[in-house]
């Protein structure tokens, strides 16, 4: 096995493993540093497909700004491990199999996108990395206006979340 | 190299991870991290047919979905710091005023 193959494997384990822990994690600062271990892991693969620019704004927007913020609010708030409750009738008999038909759908369209005949050509990639330079003419010339729509996006979302985090006497 | 298919399920593999996450957990700030993991495999697989295809636009793609699951993540905070405020609890079985 090549080095990149053993990489991918590593990280992915490590990803999935992330995830879980996610997920069986009762303290809510756990599962805020399981994702962030996912966050890490991804933004190597992202290095090992060549995408530079996403994996050094994965670390430092995603593994950073964001998990900062949930990390605070965590503290803010003192989270505690959370509560079991009961599942309702309805989470029962409708949510779960709902729940695994979706599970048993997206494997089905991975495994026919993978393994089934239609499989694409250049299905094993190319090499090199993608350069950052292509990557902010095209971001700045044809996705300009999207581009500045998201400028305006950012600065919702900082007025509301001023509105409704301010305290209403 | 590996193959792109090893990628994508990698990627549905964490999807459905998120999905399990925020139907079963009832912490409204782990929920939140549940969406943040479905968007980033979602990132994963955008980033792999970008390099299948050798085509920018799939990167430029991921850089809007994290642009916009920050600005979601700012918003959802502060409502989760509204809820933790009125209702005194992070539970989401407590906020149930739209519930029949």
């Amino acid at each position: 096995m090549s080095l990149p193959i053993i990489l991918f494997f590593v990280c992915a384990a490590l990803a999935v493993a992330g995830a879980i822990a996610l997920i069986v994690a009762r303290e809510p600062i756990h599962s805020a540093l399981s994702l962030i271990l996912v966050m890490v892991t991804l933004a190597v693969l992202y290095l090992l497909l060549g995408a530079e620019f996403i994996a050094a704004v994965q670390v430092i927007v995603y593994a950073g700004a964001v998990m900062v913020l949930f990390v605070f609010v965590i503290m803010l708030l003192n989270a505690s491990a959370e509560v079991r409750t009961n599942w309702s009738k309805m989470a029962m008999y409708v949510g779960v199999p709902l729940g695994i038909f979706l599970l048993l759908e997206i494997a089905y369209w991975v495994w026919r996108s993978s393994v089934g005949p239609n499989v694409a050509n250049g299905a094993t990639a190319a090499t090199g990395a993608f350069s950052t330079r292509a990557l902010s003419m095209e971001l700045f010339k044809h996705y300009l206006f999207p581009f500045e729509v998201t400028s305006i996006l950012i600065l919702i979302a900082i007025l509301g979340a001023l509105v409704l985090a301010k305290r209403s006497e | 190299m590996v193959p792109i298919s090893y990628y994508l399920v990698l990627s549905g593999i964490l999807f459905g991870l998120g999905v399990i996450g925020f139907v079963f957990k009832r912490n409204i700030i782990t929920i939140f991290m549940a969406i943040e993991l479905m968007l980033n495999a979602v990132n994963l697989a955008f980033v792999a047919f970008a390099r299948a295809w050798n085509q920018l636009d799939g990167l430029i793609f991921v850089f809007f979905v994290i642009v916009v699951a920050a600005a979601e993540a700012a918003v959802g905070l502060a409502i989760a710091i509204v809820i933790a405020q009125n209702r005194r609890s992070l539970n989401v079985e407590d906020v149930n005023l739209l519930k029949f």
